[in-house]
């Protein structure tokens, strides 16, 4: 008798057109402490790589222009040291991130490196993007049977990569939030990103980054955001 | 009629479980470096135990004038690594309908990868090792997982860092739209120190990519004298090239297992002007 009780309480929503909350209805759990395994582009990631490496980003004759001309002093005296850890780039650095649920349909996640928040907003439709930020507005849907797809647009205009590979305001960045054990123990969090900007990159720019699950924040180290 | 009702319930609110299409075409989006810049010394990204690194820093490329060696080749991890797209087709039970294997067509050094779907067992630990290894594959939930043993020894860098012959590769392969993500765990209980994570995405594709490579032809080109071409401890002369021609600090570049983490930053020297 109270497995039919459960089970219509659990199909009352769904008969009704409701939706359970996000964080009710999700079908993988990615809060936690994650860190980055630098196991790719380990000289783009881990120090600032010199001025015109920019291998293997399929920039646009005009990104190359605005890339050589990268000055990080002056973007430093412009309040602009962020630029290269925006949404476009933020899941692609040597960091430790920190997701938790903000509320019922909203996942925050925190960067330690440059101390960033982004809001990924289930509810989208309902909220208003409001100005354009470093880490813009990001959209999220649960994506059967185990994954999380997010989308951000609304963005100011940012760098791929430390050395000044730009992307422009009007970029939009697709990803996709997959987790997997590692065998021996451990999870993985993989994140595929895809960076959209015909005014920079003649294709969308794809990465796909690794993050291993952390017991607990003993390592979280807040650094504020450095243009060199 | 209670147990309809939960079946519908779950029915409704639950995910349903199918797996995806992933036959076909899949171009590579070469946006990452997997395989590092073709510098004799560059391991970085790489948790290379002792054992692996003293073999890695020991290794000179005239090795591949040893006909021995000239297609000592990859192992199946490449597939990941490389620069190539995969082209993948099924072979079905014609009685069942069910996939009984999958393969991932082969290139010029990557031997055509099979997985079997058919749920046989591994071969004994002493059955014969080849390049592209034995594979099996399960589904999981949309993601196809599949776990591959018996490989050839080889490489996990093309300049020279090794693989043993007891590695083993888990891959999963997540299908997002027309996207395709591979990611790889590789274990080698001898030449790393951590499982090696690693992963790269593929765009789906109407043009076709070839399901076969030009097979390695060993030749022979010129003695090499008695002993395989070596560096002795200490004496690689490219173990500095990383440093001197992108910064990298040798730890990283030989491929310490600390280096893979962020909090290997705090060791490195101020970064310097741009240039």
């Amino acid at each position: 008798m109270r497995a039919l009780l459960i089970a219509i309480l659990a199909a009352v929503p769904c008969a009704f057109g409701q939706s359970p909350t996000a964080k009710a209805s999700a079908p993988v759990d990615l809060t936690g402490y994650w860190v980055a395994f630098v196991t790719e582009d380990w000289r783009f990631r881990m120090i600032t790589p010199r001025k015109g490496d920019y291998q293997p980003v399929p920039m646009t004759p005009e990104a190359r222009k605005i890339a050589d001309a990268w000055d990080p002093a002056a973007d430093e005296a412009a309040g602009n040291q962020c630029k290269s850890y925006g949404a476009g780039a933020i899941m692609r650095l040597a960091a430790r991130f920190h997701i938790t649920w903000q509320d019922d349909n909203t996942l925050r996640v925190e960067s330690d490196a440059g101390m960033q928040t982004r809001l990924l907003h289930f509810n989208a439709a309902a909220t208003s993007p409001g100005e354009r930020t470093w880490q813009g507005y990001s959209s999220a849907q649960w994506e059967k049977p185990s994954s999380l797809k997010v989308t951000t647009n609304n963005l100011r205009a940012g760098y791929l990569r430390k050395n000044g590979v730009p992307y422009s305001e009007n970029a939009a960045v697709t990803e996709y939030f997959d987790i997997a054990p590692i065998p021996g123990g451990g999870q993985v969090l993989l994140v595929t990103a895809i960076v959209d900007d015909p005014q920079n990159l003649r294709q969308p720019f794809t990465t796909s980054s690794q993050f291993k699950k952390e017991a607990d924040g003993s390592k979280w180290d807040p650094q504020p955001c450095t243009a060199k | 009629m209670h147990r309809k009702i939960i079946f519908a319930a779950v029915f409704l609110c639950l995910p349903a479980f199918a797996q995806v299409e992933l036959t076909g075409s899949w171009t590579p989006r070469n946006h990452e470096f997997l395989t590092g810049d073709g510098l004799p010394v560059d391991f970085t990204g790489i948790p290379l135990s002792e054992e692996g690194r003293i073999r890695a820093l020991s290794y000179s490329e005239s090795q591949l004038e040893m006909v021995e060696h000239q297609c000592q080749g990859w192992p199946v991890f490449y597939l990941v690594q490389g620069p190539f797209g995969l082209r993948i087709w099924s072979e079905t039970d014609p009685l069942k309908g069910n996939v009984i294997s999958y393969t991932i067509g082969g290139w010029e050094d990557r031997a055509p990868l099979t997985i079997w779907m058919d749920g046989r067992p591994h071969p004994s630990e002493y059955a014969l090792h080849t390049r592209s290894g034995f594979t099996t594959g399960t589904w999981d939930g949309n993601t196809l997982v599949t776990y591959t043993t018996h490989m050839k020894a080889g490489f996990l860098r093309k300049t020279g860092a090794p693989s043993s012959d007891e590695a083993a590769t888990t891959m999963r392969f997540y299908r997002h739209g027309d996207i395709l993500t591979v990611l790889e765990i590789i274990e080698d209980p001898i030449y790393l120190a951590e499982p090696w994570i690693l992963s790269r995405s593929f765009q789906l594709s109407a043009t076709p990519q070839p399901p076969i490579g030009p097979p390695c032809v060993s030749a022979y080109e010129g003695s090499v004298g008695p002993t395989a071409p070596h560096y002795l401890p200490e004496k690689n002369p490219f173990v500095d090239e990383m440093t001197k021609k992108y910064g990298v600090p040798r730890d990283a570049a030989i491929g310490k297992p600390e280096t893979l983490y962020p909090e290997y930053r705090k060791k490195l020297p101020p970064a310097a002007p741009a240039q």
